[in-house]
């Protein structure tokens, strides 16, 4: 176990280490800089900026500082709000998305644990076709435009909530419908074929023979099986949720993490571009690590091994 | 005999209320051994492909969203050519005009003509689709091919690498290639191909790993032919099925991204319109002007659950596992 653990923390460090590196160079690759835009700087305070971000040092100099400041949890200073470290950005805006996420994910799991067991259970009748076409509208559907609608309707026909803004806990409510739609289809659509299996299975059928309650069947026997699988989709979600809480965000204007990405992006806001990517990325990452972790406790037939399978 | 067996099944059944599945009447067949007609030994032999596509024609859901399907990559060429306007000029005096005989979508904020730009956005988005997809398969063939014929240390290595790319959320990469390539629409498809090849390469070397150790590769590799002969002869036209329902399925995620990076202002620039900037630019007049929003909401989804819904009937088509 041991072992396992540090094989993949170790993996994650590399990962994250050529991010760092490839963003880096990416960076020092585009012609000009933020400074370089609509009005020409004196030459002077030209110098004096390029000097107060090391832009004057040779490139390896520059990419050690890099280096060493990241070890040290030091994502720079951004450069368009000059005041303002990224760090500081990250921190004051992460708590928004990160509230917005974990409700979204909280929902998604719940719901679609639900919908693709109640489907499954009554597979082939009109509520498991009825939830089919619910999950597939999920997936096809754009979060930019179920955001946009659920406005539209909700807020603006209905007056039912607040059109953006994420002030009361009313507020949640259509950022989060609009975050988890994806996710709950996948997992409801992963639930459902999942859980068709395992009723099918031998041991279902002996249980069935054996004379057990139908309930428990269900919980003791099928349930646990049938949404193992779900864990490991848990990596996924996390990226779908990051990608959409970019557009949420922005729709919602909810002032996260996301819409300082976007805004970082267009005012093409290079330390804060890194910093921000990093630190999605390391999220990403940390999730797709617990979800191993994770996987290998709730399973018990996955033997602990420093290398993944070689299916 | 056999109603015989399902009535007294059924009756059983009715006295346990819930157990009505524990055997369910087609878990029994019933055969006459002595009038069974046994493996149709005398049945046609159908190639692999014609097997799919009959399964596919018998499947009409997939039929139907294929026939959509046509229709959107019909209308994107022919759809244009139905009104006199043309989706950039602009016509100050008839700005946010709703649906009507004249502007069959209504107009926008310029007046330009809305159906006319609906079409061009579904011309942009297929477009993107297209050769995304076609980006992805010859990366990921290619790469995938050779990790999974090769096997051992350089799949190992290979295979690292292509989780690095993985683990990093793609949108991201997606966004900062296209900053530094500046936003187009062949920059959009670069950075969409050049991130979205790792599921169809871990597609292909699963393929190949199971199908390299059948024994028609032994006979060829006996006779002496090469790695890649091997490879492109016998490998990849065997995985051809897995490889066009990944293909298929492919092609809505690079529609989401390209309109998801149109949204968000990174997409193609103007005059020209995508799905996605049409429903950013709609979205501060949504109020006033709602049908601005509907027309590109509703065939950016209405594509994707096509490509989505026909990918599905593609796989059931392809999967053995489906086979009755």
């Amino acid at each position: 176990m041991v072992r396992y653990i540090t094989v993949k923390l170790l993996y994650m460090l590399f990962t994250l280490f050529i991010l760092a590196t490839a963003t880096f160079f990416l960076m020092k690759v585009i012609p000009g800089n933020p400074f370089l835009g609509e009005k020409k700087l004196p030459t002077q305070i030209y110098n004096n900026i390029m000097e107060k971000y090391g832009f004057d040092q040779p490139l390896y100099k520059q990419y050690l500082k890099y280096m060493n400041n990241l070890i040290h949890f030091d994502l720079g200073t951004s450069m368009k709000s000059t005041h303002l470290t990224v760090n500081k950005i990250i921190h004051s805006s992460f708590s928004n998305s990160a509230k917005l996420g974990i409700a979204a994910i909280i929902v998604s799991i719940i719901a679609g644990i639900g919908l693709g067991i109640i489907s499954a259970l009554y597979h082939g009748k009109v509520i498991d076709h009825f939830t089919s076409i619910l999950a597939v509208i999920g997936v096809s559907i754009p979060s930019f435009v179920i955001g946009p609608l659920l406005q539209y309707f909700l807020g603006v026909k209905l007056g039912w909530f607040h059109v953006a803004g994420l002030k009361g806990p009313l507020d949640y409510i259509m950022p989060t419908i609009t975050l988890s739609a994806l996710p709950i289809a996948f997992i409801a659509r992963l639930t459902r074929s999942n859980m068709i299996e395992v009723m099918n299975a031998e041991f279902i059928k002996t249980a069935k023979s054996k004379g057990l309650a139908k309930s428990f069947i269900i919980y003791h026997h099928a349930l646990r099986n049938a949404i193992l699988p779900v864990v490991t989709y848990l990596g996924p979600m996390t990226a779908n949720i990051i990608t959409g809480s970019v557009v949420v965000e922005a729709i919602f204007g909810i002032a996260g993490l996301g819409k300082y990405f976007i805004d970082s992006v267009t005012n093409r806001d290079y330390t804060l571009i890194m910093g921000v990517t990093l630190f999605y990325a390391a999220i990403l990452m940390i999730m797709r690590f617990c979800t191993d972790v994770a996987y290998v406790f709730v399973d018990p037939r996955i033997k602990l091994s420093g290398r993944e399978g070689n299916a | 005999m056999a109603s015989n067996t399902r009535d007294s099944l059924q009756a059983h059944s009715s006295s346990l209320e819930w157990r009505d599945d524990i055997f369910r009447p087609d878990d029994f067949e019933d055969i006459d051994v002595y009038r069974s007609p046994g493996p149709d030994l005398q049945r046609e032999s159908i190639s692999a492909w014609r097997d799919a596509w009959l399964r596919l024609k018998s499947n009409r859901m997939a039929m139907f969203w294929l026939t959509i399907l046509l229709i959107i990559v019909i209308m994107s060429i022919v759809g244009p050519l139905l009104t006199p306007y043309d989706y950039y000029t602009n016509d100050l005096m008839n700005t946010n005009k709703p649906p009507s005989a004249e502007h069959w979508f209504g107009t926008d904020d310029l007046g330009r003509d809305m159906f006319e730009r609906v079409w061009m956005g579904a011309t942009i988005s297929l477009r993107v689709g297209l050769f995304a997809a076609l980006i992805d398969l010859f990366i990921g063939v290619i790469y995938g091919g050779i990790m999974g014929y090769f096997g051992g240390r350089v799949d190992e290595i290979m295979n690292r690498a292509a989780e690095i790319l993985y683990s990093i959320p793609h949108i991201l990469i997606i966004i900062l290639l296209v900053v530094i390539m500046t936003p187009s629409l062949f920059t959009i498809v670069l950075a969409l191909g050049l991130t979205g090849w790792v599921n169809m390469a871990w597609i292909v070397r699963g393929q190949i790993m199971q199908l390299k150790n059948m024994d028609y590769v032994m006979a060829s590799r006996s006779l002496g032919a090469s790695s890649a002969r091997i490879i492109f002869r016998h490998l990849i036209p065997n995985t051809l099925g897995p490889i066009l329902v990944t293909l298929m399925l492919t092609v809505p995620s690079a529609i989401f991204a390209e309109a998801f990076l149109s949204f968000l202002g990174l997409g193609v620039q103007s005059p020209a319109a995508s799905w996605g900037t049409m429903i950013s630019d709609a979205r501060s007049a949504m109020t006033v002007f709602p049908w601005r929003l509907f027309f590109p909401a509703a065939f950016i989804s209405l594509t994707m659950l096509a490509f989505n819904l026909f990918g599905d009937g593609l796989r059931d088509a392809f999967d053995p596992k489906m086979r009755k």
